[in-house]
């Protein structure tokens, strides 16, 4: 193929051969997929439409590094930023400075922190001067490496180990033990016979005989329910288990999650938005309590009201993730997380104070919800995230066991 | 328990032209229906497409379809829905026996021509018939009634196999193809909402909320289904019965709950709701303790004497 080198020779005669090469990077780190092949697909469009016209030139790009709905928005958002709208480029750097506390103000913006932080990175590889205050950031920051950044409890991560961290939860895998459904498949050492199989076998081997084909109970992982605790005293941990919890939905199916904090909000569908950011900002959107008190007792309440006929039917394993801190003082908290208790398959707290090694179930709530739950377990950093993935892929102890185990290693 | 005599229905109704007329089909089976449930029953006979009937247990959902079946003198073809329903039990399942004799038929005559065998035994003629296909078969009184009953209790799977029959009624054996209704029946699909229904599937049906009915409903479908109750005392469980749907309890008592209780009202010779004789007989209109706790004893006797009051206002006003 002739084209491409003759393409490239044209636009390697400026900086733009570069500068769209450093486009791209960018775009795959905010998501979107792009191979070399398509990099040099842009530039050849790009020489093909010449670069007179900024119009012709965004379009020419959108037409070969753009290929599905949702990346659009991103690619605007991107090109905008990237190829120098000033007003914009002002806007991501107030945009880049961590704010983590204040999910409202991240919403407002129509810019992603993604799209900043994979400039940044693209930035320092040799195009433009990155904003003075992302290398004061950057000063403040330290490598860690990924055993450090296993440890570090989340509310101490810097944003960029949070970023890591991320990366580092989106490829985790969840795979919780599988029970026996009442379908069978085929199976050769199964315990029944498989007529139909055995039938067509018959027509295939010779006279006489019907060899048995057998087949026995198929398995598969119960359904999944996440209820998470998004209270201010949750702070930056309720943001990381959302990921988690999107990355579950990701995952497989039959994930349905709950936030709660003085009041239950579904948010399963905003969470099978494939785009991590788009999920969030949705959910935060959709929630008007973030960052408030925790009524845990009435939110479980209208969960096994409204919500456990409908989600916990068939056997599901529930995750409570809350700190146990209730404004309500436990009243009536027992009560509903004994029902929420009986109706699922599994009830597993997790909770983020039991970090501290001298944790001691004192408050009203701590004390309401533990004689209720299967296992107890801590989310404070990746580590424990992991340890948590390790505990479901097997069929866990109920109650007794569980947090008996717990309470007697104190 | 039906102590009043079904009305005889005339074979092969023919389908009602309009939602007035449709009302009267449920009323001639002793289902008092919402205009808003006649107008999806309505326009799900005259497109073709399925009905899908959610709401709470007890409130009566199956019994649409059983008195569609009765009303229009069509087959009712239930298919109950459960973990893990396949194919198999569904559908259509092959004679293995019958095949099984076919093989060694064969053997013993010495005809070895496996391709040809192998298309005589997995021909129609070994095939066993399960709901689902059996709704696609020509039928004397015309197409029949199928009820998919509790659909939110078959898995996923089972779920997206049902598509391809709702859409085109049609259903899809490897070994014979695809084989299409004649004429499409009529489907009734009902979920308890355990779980929810796939969209795609939503999608190619009437869709209706099967709500708690008001008062006056209430009092009528009693007046049907427990013909023996006092007047009195019906008014008084249906008052009562509205006043707990109001309550936060775990399980609201279906409409189903109020016939049992006026039933075993009845039964027990009881003319007037008092606190005593709920407090006996609540287990039949509340199935959990919690529930059951909440309300016995001074709430019921505060509950009663808020209906009381009211219906003697009502009564007063009237």
């Amino acid at each position: 193929m002739n084209t491409p080198r003759a393409g490239l020779a044209v636009a390697g005669s400026g900086r733009l051969l570069a500068n769209i090469m450093h486009f791209a990077r960018v775009l795959r780190a905010a998501g979107i997929p792009l191979g070399p092949g398509t990099v040099i697909d842009g530039v050849n469009a790009v020489c093909a439409v010449g670069v007179g016209d900024r119009d012709d030139f965004y379009w020419a790009l959108h037409a070969v590094f753009v290929n599905r709905a949702r990346h659009r928005e991103l690619f605007d958002q991107a090109f905008h930023v990237f190829w120098r709208n000033p007003r914009l480029l002002e806007r991501m750097m107030s945009m880049v400075l961590p704010s983590f506390d204040h999910p409202g103000a991240v919403s407002e913006q129509a810019l992603r922190r993604r799209i900043g932080e994979a400039l940044q990175g693209g930035a320092d590889a040799g195009d433009g001067e990155p904003p003075a205050t992302e290398i004061e950031l950057d000063a403040a920051l330290s490598w860690s490496g990924r055993e450090v950044l296993q440890e570090k409890d989340f509310e101490q991560m810097s944003s960029d180990e949070i970023a890591r961290a991320r990366a580092a939860v989106a490829r985790m895998h969840l795979l919780l033990a599988r029970v026996p459904t009442r379908r069978y498949r085929r199976h050769r050492q199964g315990t029944r016979v498989d007529m139909r199989a055995s039938l067509r076998a018959a027509l295939r081997s010779g006279p006489g005989t019907i060899p048995l084909e057998r087949r026995r109970r198929g398995r598969r992982p119960p359904p999944l329910v996440v209820l998470c605790d998004i209270s201010g005293s949750m702070g930056r941990y309720s943001r990381m288990l959302l990921h988690f919890a999107h990355t579950l939905a990701a995952d497989r199916g039959r994930v349905t999650s709950f936030v709660f904090a003085t009041r239950l909000t579904n948010v399963t569908r905003y969470l099978r938005e494939k785009d991590v950011d788009a999920a969030l900002e949705r959910i935060s959107e959709a929630v008007s309590d973030w960052s408030g008190g925790t009524r845990i007792g009435s939110c479980l309440d209208e969960f096994n009201r409204l919500w456990s006929r409908r989600v916990l039917g068939q056997g599901a394993v529930t995750l409570l993730i809350t700190d146990g801190l209730d404004r309500d003082a436990g009243e009536g908290l027992g009560d509903q997380v004994e029902r929420l208790h009986k109706s699922c398959r599994r009830l597993i707290w997790l909770n983020p104070l039991l970090r501290y090694a001298d944790f001691e179930p004192r408050s009203a709530g701590v004390r309401a919800i533990l004689p209720h739950v299967d296992d107890f377990r801590s989310v404070h950093n990746l580590s424990s995230l992991e340890e948590l993935a390790d505990v479901l892929s097997h069929v866990g102890p109920r109650h007794e066991e569980g947090v008996s185990q717990w309470l007697a290693s104190r | 328990m039906m102590t009043r005599p079904r009305r005889v229905i005339i074979a092969t109704m023919t389908l009602p032209d309009n939602v007035d007329a449709t009302h009267a089909l449920l009323g001639a089976g002793d289902y008092v229906a919402d205009r808003s449930l006649a107008t999806a029953v309505f326009l799900s006979l005259t497109l073709h497409r399925p009905l899908f009937l959610e709401g709470e247990a007890g409130v009566g959902k199956t019994e649409i379809a059983k008195v569609l079946a009765g009303t229009l003198g069509r087959r009712l073809l239930r298919l109950q829905c459960y973990e893990g329903l396949d194919v198999a039990s569904a559908v259509y399942e092959w004679n293995y026996s019958r095949q099984m004799i076919a093989i060694r038929l064969a053997e013993a005559a010495g005809d070895v021509d496996r391709e040809r065998l192998g298309d005589d035994i997995f021909s129609r003629g070994f095939l066993i018939e399960r709901p689902l296909l059996q709704a696609l078969e020509p039928h004397d009184q015309g197409p029949p009634v199928l009820l998919i009953d509790e659909l939110d209790r078959a898995d996923e799977p089972f779920e997206a196999y049902l598509l391809e029959l709702l859409s085109d009624y049609q259903i899809t054996i490897p070994e014979i193809g695809p084989i299409q209704a004649a004429q499409p029946p009529l489907v009734v699909i009902t979920s308890n909402r355990t779980r929810e229904i796939h969209d795609a599937l939503k999608r190619r049906c009437f869709y209706y909320w099967v709500d708690y009915p008001s008062a006056e409903r209430e009092l009528a479908i009693l007046a049907l289904k427990a013909p023996d109750a006092d007047a009195e005392l019906s008014r008084q469980v249906v008052a009562f019965v509205q006043r707990l749907r109001e309550m936060d309890l775990f399980k609201l008592p279906g409409i189903a709950e109020t016939i049992d209780w006026a039933q075993a009202l009845t039964q027990l010779d009881v003319l007037e709701l008092d606190a005593a004789v709920i407090n006996d007989t609540v287990g039949a209109l509340l199935k959990y303790q919690d529930d059951i706790a909440k309300v016995r004893g001074s709430e019921a006797a505060r509950l009663l004497d808020e209906i009381k009051t009211a219906l003697e206002d009502g009564r007063a006003g009237g």
